[in-house]
């Protein structure tokens, strides 16, 4: 009998090698620092999210892909001279998300990894702006029309980064 | 029990993983006021305890003023109250009276001024940035272990970069002037209008605290103040591209930085800043009233005293030598109303930089005079009209006062460190507007008198504008 992916009893579930696990996130938080010097464009694009999202998607945990957000997040407030719990908080609730909906939906599609990665690229930027402009009283602009084009800016690099992923994720 | 937490065993996680996360970001944050900056988790607790505690203390005095008031000596302890209150209102009026009579002893004493000197920088390179849009910094390749440490400007050869914000062993995070906690003390060029860069959101950079009654113009060139502690005074930050109205009583400024922030490579770090105090000729003993008159116009000799004699050193300063020495511009530059560089920078050949400075360290600077202003001619300005001065009486004064002049200052050659030394500082002239980014050592310097401003000062430009930049 096939295997329908549709189904939520039969979705496959996978999971990552550790160096893969611990690897992947600090090339990620690495490039997201370095490249900006080198490509300018490249601000617009947040591969910790990324990231966060494919390994949510995959392992398909709530548990995992709230704990894995959190940490990828953390590291990255680290780099940054804000308070430490930004990114950190925004990327747990990302996390949590895409695990759930990766339960629920069929996420192997790259049409639906492209939307998913937008509407998780606003709620992050949401969750983000609000932390940031609620708690440590930062001074934030938001701007609906920059938020979708670097969501889709986003969704287009992240359905490569998935297919990348792809290649390393192990089947349970 | 049990199964609701089986049930909801995730989402519970993630509940007690975003409060512990938050919890974390109260104990980082800070809430500023005008006064101090608390932790947010103080706020937070503070504001939870503090309504129930001053419903309580409001019960407890509502009772105990019922009970002392109306059914336990009545009256007595009012009055006993209000004496209690006369005696600690004369109290702090005694304090402050005190204190302002301190305050004027030291104000007695606040002579002196201290100009800036880059005299040492590391050059580092920039190897990476925070990842965020939202934090504008950048990390360079120098840290703990190259004697970097924090709030130490950051600069290159074109103008401001930031400043350090963490120190490690051998990287350290520089946070750069367009993020929107920075801020740095700036001057215009020629306005001489001070204010406050901060970053924007967007990453532009812009110019507060200017009154909307100013006039700014467009492609004015802004430079550090210096009043910030951090940037030495004069370097070059951006040009002013956008003036407009704000929301409030300022302008809105908008500044285009001198260098392209997010194409940084190397930076230097100032490392060593020299501070350099004008010393006052402590061995001329004039009186007072010998200085004034010194600065009184005089007679200019006649003709058969040699019209190019040694006495004057050009035929337009038939000032009286003294009077012409007598000014010796120790003050920086911000107080040359005319957006000169700083004078102490210009008024000798520097020595030989160290690798990296910026600004060559005016090391002879000794001889602080002035540039003269010059005339059109390049000579040195008809200062003082040879009028001998009146001994003080109803009429003269303001006669003495018109004919005052600008204060003669000495040709342009003779700032090179020929200058005799009867011409070094005798009183440095009073602060002025610009003058607020000097340390006023208070080093016991002596007042000097006020110097009188003549309505027709030349203002113009130096001769030379030597700030290395």
């Amino acid at each position: 009998m096939a295997i329908t992916y549709t189904s939520g009893e039969q979705v496959e579930v996978y999971r990552f090698s550790i160096p893969a696990t611990i690897l992947i996130p600090l090339a990620a938080i690495f490039l997201q620092a370095w490249l900006p010097l080198k490509l300018h464009f490249f601000r617009v694009f947040d591969l910790p999210l990324l990231v966060t999202i494919g390994f949510a998607t995959a392992r398909r945990s709530q548990l995992a892909g709230l704990f894995t957000g959190g940490i990828i997040g953390l590291l990255q407030d680290a780099l940054t001279h804000q308070p430490i719990g930004l990114y950190g908080i925004s990327k747990t609730v990302v996390g949590f998300g895409a695990s759930s909906l990766g339960i629920k939906l069929d996420v192997e599609h790259a049409g639906a990894r492209f939307l998913l990665t937008i509407a998780f690229y606003v709620v992050h930027e949401i969750v983000y702006f609000m932390i940031a402009r609620g708690l440590v009283s930062l001074h934030l602009e938001w701007s609906w029309s920059r938020e979708l084009w670097s969501g889709l800016a986003n969704a287009f690099l992240g359905v490569l980064l998935y297919a990348l992923m792809d290649r390393v994720k192990q089947r349970t | 029990m049990e199964s609701l937490f089986g049930r909801y065993r995730n989402l519970i996680v993630l509940v007690g993983v975003l409060f512990a996360q938050i919890l974390g970001l109260a104990m980082q944050v800070k809430r500023t006021n005008d006064i101090e900056s608390t932790r947010l988790i103080r706020v937070w607790v503070v504001d939870a305890v503090s309504p129930p505690e001053k419903l309580l203390a409001w019960v407890q005095a509502a009772v105990g003023g019922v009970w002392h008031n109306y059914f336990y000596l009545r009256g007595v302890r009012a009055d006993n109250r209000a004496l209690k209150q006369e005696i600690e209102r004369m109290r702090l009026e005694e304090v402050r009276v005190s204190q302002d009579a301190d305050q004027a002893r030291r104000l007695q004493a606040l002579l002196a001024f201290k100009e800036q000197f880059i005299s040492q920088t590391v050059a580092a390179q920039v190897i990476g940035s925070s990842g965020s849009e939202q934090s504008r910094a950048v990390y360079i390749d120098k840290g703990e272990d190259a004697g970097i440490k924090p709030d130490m400007a950051v600069i290159t050869a074109d103008g401001v970069v930031g400043k350090v914000l963490h120190v490690y062993g051998s990287t350290s995070l520089v946070l750069l002037i367009n993020d929107q906690t920075s801020g740095v003390g700036a001057i215009l060029e020629k306005t001489r209008l001070q204010g406050i860069l901060r970053g924007t959101p967007a990453g532009e950079i812009a110019l507060e605290k200017v009154m909307s009654d100013e006039t700014v113009p467009v492609g004015e060139l802004v430079l550090t103040s210096g009043g910030d502690r951090i940037f030495p005074k004069g370097l070059p930050v951006g040009r002013v591209t956008k003036v407009s109205p704000g929301s409030d009583l300022f302008l809105n400024i908008r500044v285009k930085p001198a260098i392209s922030l997010s194409r940084l490579e190397e930076v230097l770090v100032v490392t060593k800043i020299d501070e350099r105090q004008t010393e006052p000729d402590r061995s001329a003993t004039a009186r007072a009233a010998d200085i004034l008159s010194e600065r009184l116009p005089t007679v200019p000799p006649k003709a058969e005293n040699a019209p190019g004699g040694a006495a004057a050193p050009s035929s337009s300063s038939s000032a009286p030598k003294p009077a012409a020495e007598a000014k010796p511009k120790v003050s920086p530059s911000a107080t040359v109303p005319n957006g000169t560089a700083p004078v102490a920078r210009k008024a000798v050949t520097p020595p030989p930089s160290s690798p990296g400075s910026l600004v060559k360290p005016a090391a002879e600077a000794k001889p602080k005079v002035s540039p003269p202003a010059p005339a059109p001619n390049g000579t040195a300005p008809v200062a003082r009209k040879a009028v001998t001065p009146a001994p003080s009486s109803p009429g003269s004064p303001s006669k003495s006062a018109a004919d005052i002049k600008p204060k003669v200052s000495p040709p342009a050659s003779a700032i090179t460190g020929t200058v005799p030394p009867a011409r070094k500082a005798l009183m440095p002239p009073p602060p002025s507007a610009g003058n607020v980014s000097k340390v006023a050592a208070g080093n016991g310097a002596k007042t000097s008198p006020k110097p009188v401003k003549p309505a027709t000062e030349p203002k113009t430009q130096p001769a030379a504008q030597e700030t290395p930049q």
